[in-house]
């Protein structure tokens, strides 16, 4: 049997995760929250979600920058601002990573695709996920992002 | 044919603190409680779809030892389920629950882009429960 303490701990780092993207936080202070190092908490959320925290963090910032992106309102300046990314180079570093191509060229397109999806559902479809190395005990890698 | 919804189930680790979240903060109240080899069913409903029950159960409850223990840590993670709800004043709602305990606020209340102003919370068992204002 898992530890489950560990395992709530673990999951209120990530719900603080996907609250507080918009400060600036850091893999050590969420680590801080979750009572355990650094290093341990990385592995172990790792292990559990099948991401480090810093990629989950920053596939949420992406995600959400995205959705602003989507809107066509905003600027890409302003999305990053948005999400307290370090910089505006990173973070178009990290959005072409993610999602592929750039941030400008993502806002400048349409995006048909996500038409007619329930709009909850869109949220989970758009949220970027990257293949793991490490499959779970069922085969699949992570579980659909519950926010 | 008609079918309509009666039970949907909802996996909890502690029913006292559940029922404390589902009854006390969001108002559905008690219909029903059965109790079977050590573990408890309660049933609630809200008082605008009585005949919509949501049944609390435990993640060992009518299942095998390594099942029990799956669920468990699934629950514990937050990757078991979620209950999706409707209120008629949102903010009312995030006030009484962001002030009970064992509940955890995942979301204040949001504009989504796709039209909905919801929050997201944490019951005391770490189901994900989304509530939207009503239209």
């Amino acid at each position: 049997m898992a530890d489950l303490d560990e395992l709530r701990r673990l999951r209120r780092a990530r719900d603080r995760m996907d609250r507080e993207f918009a400060q600036p936080l850091d893999v050590a202070s969420i680590a801080r929250g979750a009572l355990m190092s650094s290093a341990h908490f990385s592995r172990r959320f790792r292990d559990v979600y099948g991401e480090t925290p810093y990629r989950y963090l920053m596939t949420r910032r992406i995600e959400r920058a995205a959705a602003m992106l989507r809107t066509g309102d905003v600027t890409v300046t302003d999305a990053c601002m948005a999400v307290a990314a370090a910089s505006l180079g990173s973070f178009s570093s990290s959005f072409t990573q993610i999602m592929g191509e750039t941030p400008s060229a993502y806002r400048a397109r349409e995006h048909t695709e996500l038409e007619g999806v329930p709009g909850c559902q869109a949220m989970v479809l758009s949220r970027p996920r990257m293949p793991v190395a490490a499959s779970s005990r069922i085969g699949e890698a992570g579980a659909v992002a519950a926010s | 044919m008609s079918i309509s919804i009666s039970a949907v189930h909802v996996i909890v680790d502690d029913p006292e603190a559940a029922v404390g979240f589902y009854r006390d903060v969001l108002g559905m109240s008690v219909q029903n409680e059965v109790e079977n080899g050590g573990y408890r069913w309660v049933t609630l409903a809200p008082a605008s779809q009585p005949g919509i029950q949501l049944v609390l159960s435990h993640p060992k409850a009518g299942r095998s030892e390594v099942d029990g223990d799956a669920v468990a840590e699934l629950l514990a993670k937050g990757e078991l389920g979620s209950v999706n709800l409707r209120a008629d004043d949102l903010d009312a709602v995030f006030d009484r629950a962001a002030a009970a305990e064992g509940v955890e606020i995942v979301q204040e209340p949001t504009q989504q882009f796709w039209g909905v102003r919801d929050i997201a919370l944490r019951d005391p068992a770490g189901n994900l429960v989304r509530i939207e204002q009503a239209g």
